[in-house]
């Protein structure tokens, strides 16, 4: 399809389009350029080839940043939010897709609310209570407030593709005389796969990069996640950038390549969740 | 059976977010330093807000953060998202080229800027002094520190509005763009007349989504300047960690966040009022 049929105006657009890649790669070029440099070479130009290439960043970005650890807890955290939103809000979007609930304006209406409700308004009295229960530093802890965080997008994303499966197939799968979990967990389920595997990504995604939470609930440096170490390595412990950007580099990289390689569903799913289609 | 199946979302989500609320709201007229007893304050904490002068900047910090997040980005978002659609060969490439930013970490993407961009000694600001061209580092820049973070959370946002506004551009009528097409229509005519009304609702959403975000602003204000210097790049939501976590006053964080929660609470009402009533066709 072809919009318009002027030649200047496709001319410009592509104009603009590049101009709009430039700005959005040309930091992330520098980030790519300078972790392979040496401290004093960033200094004398950061726009310069580095020379010689010093794959040295990484490993002292590795060691220093923890990331044999924090990597893990990074896992830890996004693996266990996962499995729980997913879990949980499954379950949740199959009755607010099916079942006729009086109350599910309501119910609808407080969900969105804690998308949009700022974490502020619950950060203090949950901290000080995680301090007493004694969940500071405690990364199942972080992956619990994530799940509450991040779960009311995934019902709201999940009831969407619950709604386009046929009601026939659940009344088949009655009438053949299954229970409504097995409803659940045997027909319904499995159609709906692709949107739990968008949700999976999403919830990933952002878990792996929260900040806010994790600093403040995350506080001896074993205990952190990757984000929150690289935060830490480039606050206090170094200003050597070349190490910086390598640190970063390696937190980025493996969510770059997971987006790339699933982009069509990250951008279905965020475009479908927060405006919805 | 059925309806139970909505309860472990709601035990998490009342234990973890209502209940944390409700004590806030509770909270906001005690004094409380997070360890003894809250003694009762009254309106003391929000008149203590009031008597703050760093309050009054940081509420003006959040009005100009929403109004350039209202026009800035979501311009960007828009222009590119049409060019897209003119183009469309490459747009995939470009999407996600344009969305890449979205996903990197913002501590990852503050560092970058700071250090290799802002920085006059190792970054590109560095590089355009020796060409004679000396920009102040704007994080430095008490009149300017507040730009100099928006720029930076502008980059890492607005291709997610870019996307987005693509993926709705491209659910308008094929026969409506056809129609305008055979026309003649010019890029200008097509967008004022056939595209943006098509994706109106789309727009107003994201537009309510951004005032909300913009009163939660928190990530790059606290690791670029932590609202400073003095105060300049001061929001909300800084000034009300500084008072939970740093003053251990808390009463007057819960104050603060109460503030910042009714601009949020404001926006979501229109929020849900538009989402469920789509819902319902």
């Amino acid at each position: 399809m072809r919009l318009v049929e002027s030649r200047a105006t496709l001319t410009i657009s592509y104009l603009v389009l590049a101009i709009f890649a430039f700005i959005a790669l040309f930091p992330i070029a520098l980030l790519l350029l300078n972790s392979l440099k040496p401290a004093a070479q960033i200094v004398q130009n950061p726009l310069g080839l580095p020379q010689p290439i010093r794959w040295q960043n990484f490993v002292n970005a590795w060691n220093h940043a923890k990331f044999s650890k924090t990597f893990v807890n990074s896992l830890f955290v996004s693996g266990t939010t996962i499995v729980l939103v997913c879990s949980t809000s499954s379950l949740t979007a199959y009755v607010l897709a099916r079942k006729k609930i009086k109350s599910w304006k309501i119910f609808t209406f407080y969900l969105l609310a804690t998308t949009t409700a700022p974490i502020q308004l619950y950060l203090f009295p949950l901290y000080f209570g995680f301090a007493k229960l004694g969940l500071i530093n405690n990364i199942f802890g972080v992956a619990l407030i994530y799940t509450a965080l991040f779960s009311p997008f995934a019902v709201m994303l999940l009831r969407t593709y619950f709604l386009a499966v046929p009601k026939e197939l659940e009344e088949a799968a009655i009438v053949d005389g299954a229970t409504s979990w097995q409803v659940f967990s045997k027909v319904m389920l499995p159609i709906v796969s692709p949107g739990i595997l968008t949700v999976a990504l999403i919830i990933g995604l952002n878990s792996w990069n929260e900040f806010l939470i994790a600093t403040t609930f995350l506080q001896k440096a074993d205990n952190v996640t990757a984000v929150i170490a690289f935060y830490l390595l480039s606050g206090q412990y170094s200003s050597d950038w070349g190490e910086i950007m390598a640190a970063a580099l390696i937190i980025v990289i493996p969510v770059v390549a997971l987006f790339v390689f699933m982009q069509k569903r990250f951008i279905e799913g965020m475009a479908g969740g927060s405006v919805k289609g | 059976m059925h309806r139970l199946y909505i309860v472990p979302t709601m035990i998490i989500n009342v234990v973890i977010v209502l209940v944390p609320a409700l004590l806030t709201v509770v909270l906001a007229f005690y004094n409380w330093d997070g360890i003894s007893t809250p003694t009762f304050a009254g309106l003391n904490n929000f008149r203590a807000l009031a008597a703050d002068g760093v309050f009054w900047s940081a509420l003006g910090n959040n009005i100009i953060w929403t109004l350039i997040f209202l026009t800035v980005p979501i311009a960007m978002g828009l222009l590119a998202a049409s060019m897209l659609l003119i183009t469309r060969r490459g747009s995939n490439l470009l999407q996600i080229v344009y969305f890449l930013p979205v996903v990197i970490a913002t501590p990852i993407t503050a560092r970058i800027w700071q250090g290799m961009i802002y920085s006059p000694v190792t970054g590109i600001f560095g590089v355009l002094k020796k060409y004679g061209l000396p920009i102040p580092n704007p994080l430095t820049q008490p009149s300017i520190a507040l730009f100099g973070v928006a720029t930076v959370d502008l980059w890492h946002w607005w291709g997610f509005l870019c996307v987005i506004f693509f993926a709705a551009l491209r659910q308008v009528p094929q026969e409506q763009i056809e129609a305008a097409r055979l026309e003649g229509a010019t890029y200008f005519q097509m967008m004022r007349y056939v595209l943006l009304p098509g994706i109106r609702p789309t727009i107003t959403l994201l537009m309510i989504m951004t005032v909300i975000w913009s009163f939660l602003a928190f990530d790059f204000v606290y690791i670029l300047t932590q609202g400073g210097p003095a105060y300049s790049s001061e929001v909300l939501s800084t000034l009300a960690y500084r008072h939970a976590f740093y003053d251990l006053n808390v009463g007057q964080a819960a104050a603060a966040a109460l503030v910042i929660s009714i601009f949020g609470l404001i926006g979501t009402f229109f929020y849900v009022r538009i989402q469920t009533r789509e819902g319902e066709q």
